[in-house]
């Protein structure tokens, strides 16, 4: 009896989760152009998506955005986790406060204060002929400044279990500082690495908020254009790229995880 | 040598640090705290005192107040269930509620919009079987749900984390010394998890009470939550004095739940959600 109540709980929470993907999955079919009636099955919006100019770009926008922000995000958190490793206690904490703020903050708090950081900065320029673009940049430093936190804590727990008499010992052979930390250092704390940037990769894709505040006209995300779609009517074109896009990055965990002598956590 | 080489390092990400985090939180202070021309004054803040702002930052209290309170309610049960289960995959319960974010988060609210529709897929199917049908759609009982669904994986897993942590040894003395299951929950299995459970509820408070994005697509735009007040004094106003005011009023609340969890967080900050 109570494995049968805890079996019909998890079928509850699993379609309460599921449930919308299943509907936004099922409309990428959908034959009628409205969300409002089923005009039977299609692929046609998987093709009519390629040839839709506004939705290519927002995707090469988010894509690239995505790519860069982690990419960056997690080098500085590679940098940010050395130095902060070897602080001292009491200073790591202040720092590794400040650092978590954009993690543990509200969001739009963040997004119209790097809004309010850029318009200030525009009119700072604009005395010497300069100014700030809203656009491509300012929404690059966004996802950069709210993935920091989550790269610095996927590394700095790694580098903490290391046991730095391994660094020292390349050090005696005489390998230098770099070739230590490659050899040595980075193979131990590549998954911390690795999952660190797949988190930046996927909290860039997904961003709403702060892209909206940092974005400026003319530069969308396909997160930024569902929104203004909203309205008028989301393109079912945007259903189907969506599934294309969850099937990709499932298809993807699914491989690495099954890679060989992969970690079971991705 | 060692030293000058970790300043090296350390530049970049303090620059950062400094440049697009603390400082951009000063401006939203400086605009907060002076008018048009750079003059003190606090009427920013008082502008959050009209009825319909007060309304909306009550409304956005009480349902982030009610959608923390039901994630928590559903999330230790599942966190129970789930470590209970024998299989060996941490990686697999955590990627099953890991995989609806790789889904455009703005898309599955608004699947909640076509499922919660007078007309929607639950009402079709409500009928069919003869019930009564659910006419939540654009009331503040949707926003709740939509809460409820978007933020629920940020309870369960640090409440997963805690329970997957504790040491079974100490489970099996309480039972040596003679508690009965009850006894062994509630004085040892649920202490311990009590830092998960702090964690998991500013994870999930904070958004609630900040969201603009539920409302809008939830509310119908009827119902009005200080997140949309907020963000429409940037966006549609253009009044960053008066907008930043009201940010600070919202940071409040935030620095509370904060400081509340760092009270109870003996970690340090560096624990994770996922």
């Amino acid at each position: 009896m109570k494995k049968f109540l805890s079996r019909l709980y998890l079928a509850f929470i699993f379609i309460l989760l599921y449930a919308p993907i299943a509907v936004l999955i099922i409309f990428s079919f959908n034959n009628s152009k409205t969300r409002a009636k089923w005009g039977g099955w299609t692929l046609k919006w998987y093709f009519a998506m390629f040839r839709d100019q506004a939705i290519m770009s927002a995707l090469r926008n988010t894509l690239t955005i995505a790519v860069l922000s982690a990419l960056i995000s997690t080098l500085l958190g590679l940098t940010a986790a050395i130095s902060l490793n070897a602080m001292k206690k009491n200073r790591r904490t202040v720092v590794l406060s400040a650092l978590n703020i954009p993690m543990l903050n509200a969001e739009i708090v963040t997004g119209i204060s790097l809004m309010l950081l850029f318009i200030a900065a525009g009119q700072l320029l604009s005395h010497m002929g300069l100014g700030v673009e809203f656009g491509f940049w300012t929404v690059l430093i966004g996802h950069i400044t709210f993935n920091l936190p989550y790269t610095v804590l996927s590394i700095l727990p790694k580098l903490r279990q290391i046991n730095i008499s391994t660094y020292e010992a390349a050090l005696d052979l005489g390998a230098s500082r770099f070739l230590a930390f490659r050899k040595v250092i980075l193979p131990d704390i590549m998954p911390g690495v690795l999952s660190g940037f797949l988190l930046a990769f996927t909290l860039s894709l997904d961003d709403f908020v702060i892209t909206h505040f940092v974005k400026g006209p003319g530069f969308d995300t396909l997160s930024t254009k569902i929104y203004t779609e909203v309205r008028k009517g989301i393109k079912p074109e945007m259903y189907a790229l969506s599934t294309l896009i969850f099937a990709s990055v499932l298809l993807l965990l699914l491989i690495l995880n099954h890679l060989p002598g992969s970690e079971k956590k991705a | 040598m060692k030293k000058q080489k970790h300043v090296l390092l350390s530049g970049p990400y303090l620059f950062w640090t400094a440049a697009f985090i603390i400082i951009p939180l000063l401006m939203i202070v400086y605009y907060g705290l002076t008018d048009t021309s750079g003059a003190f004054t606090l009427s920013n803040i008082a502008q959050m005192g009209t009825p319909e702002r007060l309304k909306a930052l009550w409304l956005s209290l009480l349902l982030s107040l009610i959608a923390t309170g039901i994630c928590l309610v559903m999330a230790y049960p599942l966190a129970l269930i789930l470590t209970g289960t024998k299989v060996n995959a941490t990686g697999f319960i955590v990627t099953i509620f890991i995989i609806p974010m790789w889904m455009n988060s703005l898309l599955r609210i608004l699947a909640w919009q076509t499922l919660l529709e007078r007309n929607g897929v639950i009402n079709v199917a409500l009928r069919f079987l003869h019930l009564p049908e659910l006419r939540i759609i654009n009331t503040p009982y949707a926003i709740a749900l939509g809460m409820i669904y978007d933020f629920l994986p940020f309870m369960l897993l640090p409440i997963y984390n805690a329970l997957e942590k504790i040491d079974q040894n100490v489970i099996n003395a309480a039972y040596d010394l003679g508690a009965n299951r009850f006894q062994t929950f509630w004085k040892v299995i649920f202490p311990l998890t009590v830092p998960g459970m702090i964690s998991g509820i500013t994870m999930v408070f904070v958004p609630a009470l900040t969201t603009f994005v539920i409302s809008d697509f939830l509310g119908g735009s009827k119902v009005l939550l200080i997140g949309n007040v907020i963000e429409r004094q940037f966006t549609q106003v253009g009044d960053w004095n008066v907008g930043s005011g009201m940010s600070l009023v919202l940071m409040v609340f935030i620095l509370i739940s904060m400081a509340v969890m760092q009270h109870y967080d003996k970690s340090g900050g560096e624990q994770v959600v996922l």
